[in-house]
């Protein structure tokens, strides 16, 4: 609905009531277009007020169609100035007239049509020059315009000749006869759309009408801050390992020692996940500066000479390449400070968990990043 | 994990049974191992040369199935269908057993342990091939090459007609302008120098130059009539090339790593000496080492390896008999037999094959138990010992903050921890600042940018607001998570620090939003707002950072000290991340709070 100017609403409202009034002692208005003539009332006007009015069922509005016909502009040139045939025909002198000077005396399109329309008459003689050859015609062409200029009926194969020539086209008018509706008043009360401080405050909602709520529509969509989806999963999991007695571990360091990552957790130096082609070597900063010596050499001589029960790999175990600082491949090397630290402390039975970032330099593809989160 | 191809209609054939295809994949699955895809030969070869065609009707159907990276003896199609028929009860693993007959002998030169230290080698007696198995038997090669012998740097095998050569054989180090033979695929005789020019256009080959490049001697096998057998990692002589009518196979592993060449001879005779006249028969060789000592090769002896049945039956949650586990582990191909400890309690002995080269440990045979079991099968049980949950305070502190900033109507992102150095730094204005920091040597990506970690959550942030200019304003974004600074005081050299920053954007800049934000922050964790130069509480002190617009900045100070700043992003660099709207963001270190 295009939203109306003050002068509009009160217009309307005029309108409006005119209209209810009437009803209040009429039972129905028959024609609205008659009775927006006797009102002095727009026409357009009332009928978008007739409408709004029986939306609310404050009346009840019967479609009324007319059919009428009315003139085209050709058609109203020649109501007023006569048909183009007689036109022609007046413009001919008693002695006759050449056909140029005759066309020179005329407009270009009349001269055209009513030309060829009075010899159709046989209104005309051609030779030896153009002259009358009637001595008198009738114009009941404009007549007949003229009669559907005032308004007035004509016979069906006028209308049909008049409609061939273009001269005149229909024009639907459409109005309405006017009743009482269900929810007639003499006045139109406003519905109100919601429940107002001021309403509330000053009692007048109790007076008030309230429009239907269209509840099959949606509600207004909340506003508000959001978590991370992937998160929001993180969270529950954490949720279930604690109620399960699992204690998190310090997993705030991305940057690992290939010794926490691989060696002690004895996997050998030429395994191919040490390659380039599957994890992230850094750098800056290349090596780790501190190891814990006497451990590094007890991983070194497993993965040598095997050990507590394992035969080992049976390679030379280099240092430089436990030193080499990556990023963690896995939260594994993690565990493996944390049981490291764990036996260092005094052995209690522990469950420990954690879910951190993990990189890992793979092709990525549609189910596989460089980064992402591991239990 | 490696994925071997096999011939679904051979592979049946081998397990002496037809399976569907749900089947096969339980079957699989049972063992360990999975069948990865169901494809076809054609259709292999269409992918890897980009071709989109229609299958056709009578192409072979091949599984591509994934073992696990130290198993061996599956990686053809031979080690598959026996260990299979094994663990489905068809047969009993195979004794291997070395040959007595006359033993060829190969001698090692000295200079070979300047480029190349360690030969091993073996004789396949009577065998007989076929299309299929001579395939099969290339195959295994190339997949050892590629594992095992990581790219033949470690081990190179060379395979050949022995009765083409004559022996004693020498493995020997040359010149290579002193090495001329006709290699493998052609007719010429090329030298050794010769061929590493050859090669340099070959796609296959190309990739093993560099191995032997630029030695001064390379190594070779001759036999006793200077017949070139190989010139290792390269290629083979056309000589002793095997055929299809090859009897006598002769399989020479040179190696910088001598156990790992013991196990790839290892596994090419036990896989492929099912094929000869006296079944999985080996006949040795004797390789004479430079200063005279004499091994013989191939080293298929049977390692012992005794484990306690209650640590086997304590390890998995069951409660076995002896016989049970023996039973299991008979299937798994290790043979066992029960016999009682020095303490008197009851032991397996697992006889370890010279197949399982997996097995280092007594946890090793306890796995295989448990596989053999049925993982599906063992009971589920609550764990008996009681220990307390437990967060890291840091992480805990995190998610309280992150739940206040999402109330306060801040969306959270979770961005990458990797990014550019311009985006670290230069997008970023902060083009004076010592722009050091945690690099990448080795990143992913065609033109190598992405080689930073991140030291500043910024970055991550301006780059989401970017991507999403058409999202409805404003615009709040937040974001809680580690950035990783250098640290000398750490072991490794680096430490992550957890840091708190949110973005705001709209028509107007949001500013006095974003202070609003730092301010309910010190609300929610009880910091108390203090006059500027107090050392408690928090107060806001103007600032003149490139990344921030002039006059509309601050540092945050908590107990006297900086923690973060915020304000009004600079034009500069709104235009650097392609935001056309002004933004205004906050970032501090969070840590301090503990």
């Amino acid at each position: 609905m295009v939203a109306l100017s003050d002068k509009e609403v009160t217009k309307a409202q005029h309108v409006e009531e005119v209209i209810l009034s009437h009803l209040q002692t009429h039972e129905e208005i028959v024609n609205s277009g008659e009775f927006a003539k006797a009102n002095g009332l727009e026409h357009d006007l009332l009928l978008s007020v007739v409408q709004s009015l029986h939306g609310f069922n404050y009346v009840e509005a019967q479609d009324i169609k007319k059919e009428a016909w009315v003139l085209t502009e050709e058609g109203n040139s020649y109501a007023t100035l006569g048909s183009p045939e007689v036109q022609v025909y007046k413009a001919i002198p008693l002695e006759g007239i050449s056909r140029e000077d005759l066309q020179k005396k005329l407009d270009v399109s009349v001269f055209k049509i009513g030309f060829a329309k009075a010899m159709g008459n046989k209104w005309l003689e051609t030779k030896p020059l153009v002259s009358r050859k009637v001595s008198n015609v009738e114009d009941q062409v404009q007549q007949q315009l003229v009669h559907i200029r005032n308004g007035q009926d004509l016979a069906a194969a006028d209308i049909d000749a008049l409609k061939k020539r273009k001269l005149i086209i229909p024009l639907i008018w459409k109005g309405y006869s006017i009743r009482k509706g269900t929810s007639y008043a003499p006045k139109r009360t406003k519905a109100a759309t919601d429940l107002t401080r001021e309403v509330l405050q000053r009692g007048t909602w109790k007076d008030l009408v309230f429009k239907d709520y269209n509840y099959n529509a949606l509600g207004q969509p909340t506003e508000g801050g959001h978590l991370h989806p992937l998160l929001k999963v993180r969270a529950q999991f954490r949720e279930i390992f604690l109620e399960m007695g699992f204690e998190e571990m310090p997993t705030n360091n991305f940057i690992e020692s290939s010794f926490w990552n691989f060696d002690a957790l004895f996997q050998p130096q030429q395994h191919p996940a040490r390659d380039s082609h599957d994890t992230f070597f850094l750098q800056v900063p290349e090596k780790a500066q501190f190891l814990p010596e006497d451990y590094l050499q007890r991983v070194k001589e497993i993965h040598e000479h095997g050990g507590y029960g394992s035969i080992g790999y049976g390679y030379n175990w280099k240092r430089e390449d436990a030193e080499k600082n990556v990023l963690r491949t896995h939260t594994t090397a993690v565990s493996s400070r944390m049981l490291y630290k764990l036996a260092q402390d005094g052995f209690t039975p522990k469950r420990y968990f954690s879910i951190d970032r993990v990189f890992r330099n793979e092709a990525v593809d549609r189910t596989h990043l460089a980064e992402f989160h591991q239990n | 994990m490696p994925t071997v191809n096999v011939g679904r209609d051979r592979l049946y054939e081998a397990l002496q049974q037809h399976y569907s295809e749900e089947e096969f994949d339980e079957l699989c699955f049972d063992f360990g191992i999975e069948l990865d895809d169901v494809t076809t030969e054609k259709a292999i070869i269409r992918k890897e040369k980009h071709l989109q065609e229609d299958t056709l009707e009578d192409e072979e159907i091949i599984y591509k199935i994934e073992v696990p990276a130290n198993r061996y003896d599956l990686l053809c199609l031979e080690g598959l269908a026996r260990a299979l028929r094994i663990f489905t009860g068809k047969q009993g693993s195979p004794t291997f057993s070395l040959s007595s007959s006359a033993i060829q002998k190969m001698y090692v030169q000295p200079e070979t342990a300047l480029i190349r230290p360690y030969v091993v080698c073996a004789i396949l007696r009577g065998i007989t091939f076929n299309q299929a198995r001579y395939n099969s038997f290339i195959d295994l090669q190339d997949r050892l090459h590629q594992n095992l012998c990581r790219k033949r740097t470690l081990v190179a095998i060379g395979t050949h007609d022995l009765g083409t050569l004559e022996g004693p054989f020498t493995y020997e180090a040359l010149p290579p302008s002193e090495i001329k033979f006709v290699p493998l695929k052609q007719r010429m005789e090329f030298t050794a120098e010769e061929l590493m020019d050859f090669y340099k256009s070959d796609l296959k080959l190309k990739k093993y130059l560099h191995i032997i490049e630029s030695s001064p001697v390379f190594p070779v096998l001759y036999d006793s009539k200077r017949t070139v057998l190989s010139l290792p990692p390269i290629i083979n002589g056309a000589h002793s090339a095997i055929t299809l009518q090859t009897k006598d196979v002769l399989i020479e592993c040179t190696a910088t790593d001598l156990t790992k060449a013991k196990i790839v001879l290892n596994t090419l005779v036990t896989m492929f000496s099912e094929y000869c006249e006296k079944k999985f028969e080996v006949e040795p060789v004797e390789v004479i080492s430079s200063d005279g000592n004499a091994t013989i090769y191939p080293d298929l002896h049977v390692r012992s390896l005794e484990v306690d049945l209650a640590y086997i039956n304590g390890y998995i949650g069951v409660s076995l008999q002896s016989k049970q586990v023996i039973d299991l582990l008979n299937r798994m191909q290790l043979p066992s037999e029960a016999t009682i400890g020095s303490n008197g309690k009851s032991k397996i002995k697992a006889l370890i094959p010279p197949t399982r080269s997996d097995v280092l440990h007594p946890c090793d045979v306890v796995e295989d138990v448990a596989i053999a079991y049925g993982y599906n099968n063992i009971l589920k049980t609550l764990p008996r010992s009681l220990t307390q949950g437990k967060q890291q305070p840091l992480n805990h502190f995190s998610d309280l903050l992150r739940s206040e900033i999402a109330m306060a109507g801040f969306t959270e992102v979770l961005t990458w921890i990797l990014g550019s150095e311009a985006e670290n730094f230069w997008l970023l204005n902060r083009k004076h600042k010592e722009h050091t920091g945690v690099i990448v040597g080795n990143p992913r990506g065609s033109d190598f940018e992405v080689n930073r970690v991140r030291a500043s959550l910024l970055p991550g942030l301006l780059k989401t607001m970017g991507h999403n200019k058409d999202s409805p304003r404003p615009v709040k974004l937040f974001e809680v998570s580690d950035v990783v600074l250098l640290d000398n005081t750490k072991d490794v050299g680096a430490a992550n620090e957890r840091h708190l920053a949110a973005l705001y954007c709209n028509t107007t800049s949001g500013f006095e939003v974003i202070h609003g934000l730092v301010d309910r922050i010190m609300e929610v964790v009880g910091i108390s707002n203090a006059a500027v130069g107090d050392t408690k509480g928090y107060y806001i002190a103007p600032s003149n950072e490139p990344e921030f617009f002039k006059g509309r900045q601050a540092n945050i100070i908590l107990n006297g000290s900086c923690i973060g700043s915020f304000g009004i992003i600079h034009p500069q660099v709104l235009a650097n991340f392609d935001i056309l709207d002004p933004c205004s963001v906050v970032e501090l270190n969070i840590e301090p709070f503990l």
